[in-house]
């Protein structure tokens, strides 16, 4: 009796060595890595009992510093977070236009709008901060253009994604009718992608909460400055302030933004 | 008659009808932005001095100056360094947080104060949590790493964990009937369901720890950050071009080796 000499195997030889060579390229590198990496081992001994030390230092939370200047540098950060994300859209809708295949039919478009979307979102928030303080001085325009800037790659590309997918039906039978450019975008594609659009806007604006918090560091406004200045006159209460009112302000918004979205979607 | 009277009475009614919500929606967006504006500073004087000094920045930028390529690639190297031991560290250990963050695999008393943690990780900035690590381990790659771990987890965890509850529990049913242990259930019938996605959460995130390696050096946590900032501090605006297309090469590079790490899983 013959028997069937087969063992069933979930992957072909040739997957199972692309797997294994991804794995100990990764496994590879780290080791790599540790070895040549510069850490002074002292130092990661002893980190437990720094890090105590720092947080008894924090510790009780100044809270009389929060009406001096904590209270008004986070109502900078917000108008920062926000006006950021409002200035992008201006970028960031004619470039998600133009990177979506089924509007505009010219490659070399899309590649021009492609570059400028990888670059926005190459470039970190804090180097754009960087470059703006540079130009515009320190201040709040500095923070609003930086997020601004960051922004436009992560809506541009996301916003492309959603036109196209969107149903061809409709567009087509609005153009069947002769209807203008404007009137196919405003009443073709614009209500199949309201929804898409909003949730982008709305996590991205959670997104640039988290980092309009920390572009005062490079004196570009907001709370970052005031976050800054006590940490380098070593107030470690004021610190924990700071802290305590960036962590509210972020899951706020956090909250804000999931009722938002489910009462949208 | 009433009846085909009211039926043409509503054929009048506009069909596109704003909503009063929508008419809300807009004059809140517009006193915003007046106040937002207002807050700013903006005038047409700055608006122009700012563009004087962006055409001066832009032309001290070109061409960018590769002369001190030891440095850029010593800091490039450790920027790797960071981003390779802080990806594979933290995706592990969000392997395990992540499970155990699940709330079908684990009991509430241990979900609930690991989910709190994980949002912890994650509220805050990886800048934010650099400087406090600056400040307890001191200066250098280790205070990079650890923020890049935290920061992982943060991200990492909280997707995979949600992916764990969204899977088809007939498999875990059937593989505890044979009597199988807990970490045999998660072997066999959790980890095949959920590890394409948790291989797509990893090129993600590794992604994106390879841009912050790049920026944790602001703050003083190693890698070319770092070097970005002291070259910005002494105006070597040619260095600062340089180091900048650096990083988004680098990023190109990766992008098109994700690509092809996804193409394997």
């Amino acid at each position: 009796m013959a028997t069937i000499d087969y063992h069933w195997q979930r992957f072909s030889f040739g997957k199972k060595l692309a797997r294994f060579s991804v794995y100990l390229f990764f496994i590879t590198g780290f080791l790599f890595s540790i070895r040549s990496v510069e850490v002074i081992p002292e130092f990661l001994y002893d980190a437990p009992e720094q890090i105590m030390d720092l947080l008894s230092r924090m510790w009780p939370i100044d809270y009389a510093f929060y009406p001096l200047t904590v209270h008004e540098a986070i109502i900078e950060t917000l108008n920062i977070a926000t006006l950021g994300t409002l200035v992008t859209l201006i970028f960031a809708i004619p470039l998600a236009l133009m990177n979506a295949s089924n509007v505009v039919s010219s490659p070399l478009i899309h590649w021009i709008s492609r570059f400028f979307l990888v670059s926005s979102r190459s470039v970190n928030s804090l180097v754009w901060a960087l470059l703006f303080v540079a130009m515009f001085g320190p201040g709040m325009l500095a923070g609003v253009l930086a997020i601004a800037f960051r922004s436009i790659g992560f809506v541009g590309k996301l916003l492309g994604e959603a036109l196209e997918e969107v149903n061809m039906g409709s567009v087509e039978a609005l153009r069947a009718t002769g209807a203008p450019w404007g009137a196919v975008m405003l009443k073709g594609y614009c209500p199949q992608v309201m929804p898409a659009f909003f949730s982008i806007v709305l996590f991205r604006w959670d997104i640039n909460v988290r980092e309009s918090a920390v572009l005062g560091l490079v004196g570009a406004g907001g709370i970052g400055v005031v976050l800054n200045d006590s940490m380098n006159l070593f107030q470690w209460q004021e610190v924990a302030m700071s802290l305590l009112a960036i962590f509210t302000v972020v899951v706020l918004a956090e909250i804000l933004v999931i009722n938002i979205r489910n009462r949208l979607i | 008659m009433a009846g085909l009277n009211s039926i043409v009475e509503g054929h009048k009614k506009n069909p596109f009808k704003r909503s009063r919500w929508n008419i809300g929606l807009w004059i809140l967006v517009v006193t915003y932005l007046v106040y937002s504006i207002g807050s700013l500073g903006l005038n047409a004087e700055r608006f122009l001095s700012g563009i004087g000094h962006a055409s001066i920045l832009l032309d001290r930028m070109f061409p960018p100056n590769f002369e001190r390529w030891e440095l850029l690639l010593s800091g490039l190297v450790e920027s790797l360094e960071i981003a390779m031991i802080s990806s594979v560290s933290g995706i592990f250990l969000s392997l395990f947080i992540g499970i155990l963050a699940a709330r079908n695999l684990m009991p509430p008393w241990v979900s609930v104060p690991i989910r709190g943690f994980v949002a912890l990780c994650r509220s805050f900035h990886p800048v934010i949590i650099a400087i406090l690590f600056v400040k307890s381990v001191g200066f250098g790659a280790l205070a990079g790493i650890l923020t890049l771990i935290i920061a992982s987890i943060g991200f990492i965890a909280k997707l995979f964990a949600e992916a764990i509850e969204e899977i088809s529990f007939k498999q875990v049913e059937a593989i505890r009937a044979t009597g199988a242990n807990f970490s045999s259930v998660v072997i066999y019938a959790v980890m095949p369901q959920v590890f394409s996605r948790f291989i797509g959460f990893a090129t993600y995130q590794f992604d994106s720890n390879l841009r912050n390696s790049t920026m944790v050096g602001i703050v003083g946590a190693g890698g070319l950050g770092g070097t970005l900032f002291s070259a910005f501090q002494r105006f070597d605006y040619d260095f600062v071009a340089a180091i900048l297309i650096t990083i988004i090469s680098l990023i190109l590079v990766w992008e098109f080796l994700s690509t092809l790490v996804r193409r394997v899983f």
